[in-house]
């Protein structure tokens, strides 16, 4: 359809959003990405059946716990539309990416940008004593 | 199998607030079947504890492994060569678990990431319920194979109490009554006189009553 | 049947004639003032007292010291005894602590789960159930033993107890329950509140067929209504309680200043239709928080004045 959607969306495929694991999406959190989402069958029309209930259930279990984690649980979500609904999948990209500009970069990169900070200060009062 | 439950990661994370080196180390037996402390438990619960760091602007060093099980020497021992590089153990393995490790490794805090709750099977994905609370005085014989010491609130041998409704314990209506399932049973096996007998007064010696229990097997000690 | 005990209450049934007992709830504190009150207004009207036993797992006065209360004050007590809260060497305990003030009958519970109190955290207990609870107090008189084998010193003369609810389910073991309580050595029964006459005449029945009720005293349990509310809060919150249809109907149709009446002339209605039941010995009439209505209940049914002395 050649449909536009912000470029700072990743496009991870997979052959059913019952694959993603709950690891995979902790560990995109802690490698630095700002938010993570998921988009699969709308419910009941689950190519494999259960995999997208299986999906949100995790996508909800991660959400809480990202919540108790102090990054955020609005940052991760799950959308549901039909495989050839392009004017939807769109939609949710615009959705998302200004979900995530409302709630800033991720506790993580600010986090990483202050350990490289102190380590720089250290350096620097390193190479000023020596 | 032993079930475990999740902790809140809040309770943890108050746990090893002030580490810098911290190994989540998980079981590949029990806790992996009830889904809360095997190899995949391990990975969410280390990528969560340096997620929360690292936010915090501390870079935490979370190191992972999973050992077949932490409840005999032979694995705890496995672990032996890159034990110093951490100052404290989260262990989500069960109680027996967490204590055994740390038992081995005296030199550092081993911390519960789980809260382990009963001997119980699985009933259903992501469902599992009591079925033994280690009596050391096993009597399913007579009861039909039903237990009345762990399925019955009150522990009661001669049941049910008055307060047994529709076939479910006055205490929840999540809760089967015991007894109910016990006389169905007993029912269904044609052994419905055996409930009149009379279950006499029980020996709790063997239970956590008569303190910390040991089995000794002669016939297999070295 | 000659009495096995100086139990007064004992001496009442085996002599033939109804019974009727009644109940109080010790206080949430320690003044004994209001167990004195209650006793004082239904003494003359009943020949024996029970005092419940941390009901409902509420912490309360302790039924045992109730009794006392009741015994210094010339009255017969029913000491009610829960096995959740004592282990054995407390139970054989309070049984001989009982015993020493000359307190004659007892009452064998397993008692309410403490989730439905004031400690719902705590633990409980369960060292016996209420069955092996009758066969301790029987023991402890009979053998004149303790538990653990020993010889008591002047052994407990004891009336033995136990409750039984009809309308527990399930329904097919209610009598072989019965039965199985009695030949753990239980003398007289106490049946949760009557509200379905034709199911307990039912229980009733089936218990006379098996020969149970020439085997121990059955005392039919009876409760007054005071409002529409109280009688559904017991139909659909309490369990065990089977409280049919036509009781609410007649009791919500009933004007709200006149539904407190209403509700005891069901509970007299229940009684004078028991009086004729087979078997039956007595009635043990509850009317916790509403012992004023006692004397009036047993008026009413033509059960008094209560037999006097020996």
């Amino acid at each position: 359809m050649r449909l536009g959607y912000p470029s700072s969306i990743r496009i991870i495929r997979v052959p059913c959003t019952g694959k993603v694991d709950a690891l995979h999406i902790l560990r995109s959190f802690e490698k630095g990405a700002d938010g993570v989402y998921l988009v699969g069958c709308r419910e009941g029309d689950c190519h494999f059946n259960q995999g997208n209930f299986r999906a949100k259930a995790r996508v909800e279990q991660m959400q809480k716990l990202l919540e108790a984690i102090g990054i955020g649980g609005q940052r991760l979500q799950m959308y549901n539309l039909s495989s050839s609904d392009g004017p939807m999948f769109a939609r949710f990209a615009e959705e998302m990416h200004q979900r995530i500009l409302d709630a800033g970069p991720s506790p993580i990169r600010t986090g990483l940008k202050k350990i490289r900070e102190t380590r720089k200060d250290q350096d620097r009062s390193i190479q000023a004593a020596l | 199998m032993i079930v475990a439950d999740k902790k809140p990661i809040e309770e943890i994370i108050d746990y090893v607030k002030d580490h810098q080196n911290i190994l989540v180390l998980g079981c590949n037996e029990c806790v992996t079947v009830c889904e809360v402390g095997g190899k995949k438990e391990v990975g969410l619960l280390a990528s969560a504890l340096r997620m929360h760091f690292l936010q915090q602007g501390r870079e935490v060093n979370v190191g992972e492994r999973t050992l077949e099980r932490q409840c005999d020497h032979e694995y705890l021992e496995e672990i032996r060569d890159i034990i110093d590089r951490y100052e404290a153990v989260v262990s989500i393995a069960c109680g027996v678990g967490v204590q055994f490790t740390a038992e081995k490794y005296l030199s550092l805090p081993v911390y519960p990431g789980v809260n382990t709750l009963f001997m119980g099977a699985n009933e259903a994905r992501g469902v599992w319920s009591e079925r033994c609370q280690g009596c050391g005085q096993c009597l399913l014989a007579y009861s039909g194979g039903i237990c009345p010491v762990s399925r019955c609130a009150k522990r009661i041998l001669n049941g049910p109490c008055g307060g047994s409704s529709g076939g479910k314990c006055e205490i929840s209506k999540e809760v089967p009554c015991g007894w109910q399932l016990i006389i169905d049973r007993l029912k269904a096996l044609g052994r419905m006189d055996d409930y009149e007998k009379i279950a006499p007064i029980k020996n709790w010696s063997t239970d956590r009553a008569g303190g910390p229990r040991k089995v000794v097997r002669e016939d297999l000690k070295l | 049947m000659k009495p096995k005990t100086p139990s007064k209450l004992e001496k009442i049934l085996t002599s033939g004639q109804l019974a009727v007992t009644s109940e109080c709830g010790p206080p949430r504190g320690s003044d004994p003032g209001g167990i004195i009150r209650k006793a004082e207004m239904i003494k003359n009207h009943v020949d024996a007292i029970n005092i419940t036993d941390n009901q409902t797992s509420m912490t309360r006065l302790c039924s045992l010291a109730a009794c006392i209360r009741l015994k210094l004050m010339g009255l017969e007590p029913v000491l009610q005894m829960v096995t959740r809260d004592r282990n054995r060497i407390a139970i054989q305990s309070d049984i001989l602590g009982a015993a020493s003030f000359d307190i004659h009958n007892i009452l064998c519970l397993s008692g309410d789960h403490q989730s439905f109190g004031d400690c719902a955290i705590g633990q409980n207990v369960y060292d016996l159930d209420s069955m092996q609870l009758i066969q301790t107090v029987r023991h402890m008189r009979d053998e004149g033993k303790f538990l653990g084998g020993d010889p008591i010193e002047r052994p407990p003369r004891m009336f033995v107890g136990a409750a039984e609810n009809p309308f527990a389910d399930p329904y097919e073991i209610r009598v072989p329950r019965l039965a199985k309580k009695i030949a753990a050595g239980v003398e007289f029964i106490q049946t949760q509140c009557i509200y379905n006459l034709d199911k307990f005449e039912d229980w009733l029945g089936k218990a006379r067929d098996r020969g149970l009720t020439e085997q121990a005293y059955i005392l039919a349990g009876v409760t007054p209504m005071k409002s529409i509310g109280m009688a559904r809060y017991m139909k659909n919150r309490v369990p065990g309680m089977d409280v049919p249809d036509e009781i609410i109907k007649r009791l919500s149709g009933t004007p709200k200043e006149k539904q407190a009446e209403e509700g005891i002339k069901i509970c007299v209605e229940t009684i004078q239709r028991l009086k004729e039941a087979k078997g039956l010995a007595g009635f043990h009439v509850m009317a916790i928080e509403w012992e004023e209505m006692v004397p009036e209940i047993v008026e009413k049914s033509g059960l008094y004045p209560r037999p006097q002395g020996e």
